[in-house]
């Protein structure tokens, strides 16, 4: 798993709430068998004119100019700020495939769909979740060339003028995010445990692990 | 102590907790399918990993499946190879799956309540939001990403804190006409998209209880569209009635065993919920969405509503979006929303109840001149052939309506099953999003029966008035 630690960078602002993950990433590019190469179909139905379809050669597609990701000023933005319920709808993981592909390493909303927000955990995205009055007051100071620095450790945002906003996570959730580490590598250490607990469960519930086929 | 459905299953899955209170929880069983599964088998593969216990899986694919001519196979090359991909994948780990010619092949979340794989008290898993079906038959379901469904094909386990718990209560009945579908888009509509997040919702009360089982998973697969991953319902007599002989369901000696133990599951009387949200059955009228959020919706006898009395700027600036996009003008009365086409089917509304209550709508009539296309999905191979038994198949082709083979077809429209920008659905599915069933394609979400008599009609009506 990608490791997170620090990010310094331009934000984008995306003042919508409830953007679902059929926008972050349209079906006709989830039949793809890898985990990569999403990014340029990143938010497709808003950032380009015309129907998207997986083989396109983005680069010579027409873009939406009003669209925020397409404005010069914040293109290279590793930072999201948005609104209420991020990532709802469908439990893809393609959603954060596409954001990490595309190069965001932090989303700071108000709130975000839990299966998202799980999500990026495993892909090396770090989601905030800040009051409504705090991402309120981001997106009124936020432009071209506005820049947060995130630092997990601390867990704290640096804005331009040096004031700090500081956010909350889980204490495993950070450690493993911090180390990149490998989650069923961990788990599987505690193979006796999950043998044990197999074992109770069969005197208690045996139906459970009668033999089953259903395919023949 | 008295403890909600859900602490009672979640306290019999949890195999350790840590400090921060993150709880390793075992999965009992996992759903599969193609879409969310070939990145989690090629994560194994790299890692030289097999699956903890293949037999607690299932597989079948659905998203990409045609609905039509599949002796010919899948004419898209790359929607071809990710079915092929799921069966390859499957074979050499040595999951159970059903292949598209199998003809209990159906949506994922049609199959496993059906076959008995779903059962009380099981913690079930899907790399797919809409596992929260499954909590119709009082199982812990809930959707996840694909690197925890690999997490649980290499461990069987999963890391979770618990969430809250919320309790949904519809008291009373509801009138004639008004179906679980509605119940819920008005559960929707009432709490929101986001009002369930962080929740394990129960649906309580007696309108919930007086649903069949197959209502119940209606009602609990859009529990994800109130934000709670998981929805639940206590198990009763209809519960074991509806899984009393299915194949994968227990027998003999084990089904008595198992009965006494899934009476347990329901809500201590005097368990206490994080939060109750109760509505009145009696008022709930059939529910139509005029919007691109599940909670835009409201009854067929409204308007469609004003942005300008909305004082909430960002959800003031996400209707006029929403109308936008949907090609709308606040004040228009729901029933003179004309439409392109009609979709039933979905793993909401594709069960045998779904076809009959669409098929008592449509029969002896014809699906009006203006629709260019209204299709019927059974939700299984098992459904279908159930459907035509009863006749169901000739009602539906004799009105105008395509009869077709069975998967999530124009729900996401990852076959060749969509809309065309602009075009107007009135649909059985679970989500309204922009571009959800087609680039461009305006979705309103209904009941089967609704959908039905918008077909006739070509206009969305009361069906209590149909």
């Amino acid at each position: 798993m990608l490791a997170f630690d620090r990010v310094k960078s331009q934000v984008i602002p995306l003042d919508r709430a409830n953007v679902d993950t059929d926008a972050i990433i349209p079906k006709q590019f989830l039949k793809s068998i890898r985990r990569t190469g999403f990014g340029p179909f990143l938010f497709d139905e808003w950032r380009y004119l015309d129907r998207g379809e997986p083989d396109m050669d983005c680069s010579r597609r027409p873009k939406n100019p009003d669209f925020v990701l397409n404005k010069p000023e914040y293109a290279h933005g590793q930072i999201l700020l948005t609104r209420e319920n991020f990532g709802c709808g469908s439990s893809r993981e393609h959603a954060p495939w596409a954001l990490a592909d595309y190069g965001i390493r932090v989303i700071i909303a108000p709130s975000f769909a839990d299966i998202f927000y799980n999500n990026c955990f495993k892909n090396g995205i770090l989601p905030i979740v800040l009051d409504a009055d705090t991402v309120d007051r981001l997106f009124r100071e936020v432009g071209p060339g506005y820049e947060l620095e995130v630092v997990l450790e601390t867990q704290t945002i640096v804005k331009p003028d040096g004031s700090v906003i500081g956010f909350d996570i889980d204490p495993s959730r950070k450690e493993r995010l911090l180390k990149g580490l490998d989650d069923i590598a961990l788990t599987l250490a505690f193979a006796d445990d999950i043998r044990a607990y197999e074992a109770r469960r069969r005197e208690e519930a045996p139906w459970l692990f009668a033999p089953v086929d259903p395919c023949t | 102590m008295a403890k909600t459905l859900y602490d009672k299953i979640w306290d019999a899955h949890v195999i350790r907790t840590e400090e921060d209170g993150s709880s390793l929880l075992y999965i009992d069983r996992q759903l599969i399918h193609e879409v969310t599964s070939p990145q989690a088998f090629e994560g194994l593969r790299l890692a030289g990993r097999k699956p903890w216990r293949p037999e607690a899986n299932l597989a079948v694919a659905d998203h990409n499946v045609p609905t039509k001519d599949r002796a010919k196979g899948i004419a898209d090359p790359v929607s071809r190879l990710q079915v092929e991909t799921l069966e390859k994948n499957c074979r050499e780990f040595g999951i159970p799956v059903f292949s598209m010619s199998d003809h209990r092949q159906g949506i994922v979340h049609v199959v496993g309540p059906e076959e008995g794989f779903t059962l009380p008290g099981i913690t079930l898993v899907c790399g797919d939001s809409h596992t929260s079906t499954h909590g119709a038959l009082g199982a812990l379901a809930f959707g996840i990403g694909t690197s925890e469904v690999e997490h649980v094909l290499a461990t069987q386990t999963l890391w979770m804190k618990k969430a809250r718990n919320m309790q949904v209560r519809v008291e009373g009945r509801v009138g004639p006409g008004v179906t679980a579908k509605d119940i819920v888009l008005a559960i929707i509509g009432e709490i929101g998209t986001a009002g369930g997040t962080g929740y394990t919702i129960e649906f309580a009360g007696e309108a919930i209880a007086a649903l069949s089982v197959e209502g119940r998973m209606t009602v609990c697969n859009m529990a994800i569209e109130a934000g709670a991953r998981a929805g639940l319902i206590a198990v009763d007599d209809a519960t074991i009635e509806y899984l009393q002989g299915r194949p994968l369901a227990p027998k003999g000696a084990l089904w008595d065993r198992a009965v006494t133990a899934w009476r347990e599951l329901h809500s201590d009387p005097d368990a206490v919920f994080d939060q109750v949200v109760t509505l009145d059955a009696a008022t709930i009228e059939p529910q139509v969405t005029w919007g691109t959020s599940p909670e835009m919706v409201v009854p067929v006898s409204a308007r469609v509503p004003d942005p300008a009395q909305e004082k909430d700027p960002t959800k003031r600036k996400g209707m006029e979006r929403a109308l936008e996009y949907m090609g709308l003008t606040p004040g228009t009365p729901i029933e003179d929303i004309r439409l392109d086409k009609v979709f039933i089917g979905s793993c909401t509304n594709s069960r045998i109840e779904d076809l009959r209550a669409a098929a008592a709508v449509v029969k002896g009539r014809k699906v009006a001149d203006t629709i260019k296309l209204a299709m019927v999905v059974p939700g299984s191979g098992l459904v279908k052939e159930q459907a035509e038994a009863e006749g169901l198949d000739r009602i539906f082709k004799e009105a105008g309506f395509e009869w077709r083979d069975p998967g999530c077809s124009m729900c996401l429209a990852m076959n060749a099953d969509r809309l065309e920008p602009g075009e107007r659905c009135a649909s059985t599915s679970n989500r309204n999003f922009e571009g959800r069933q087609g680039y461009g394609g305006r979705t309103h979400l209904v009941s089967p029966a609704m959908a039905a008599a918008a077909a006739i009609a070509g206009r969305f009506v009361d069906v209590r008035k149909f």
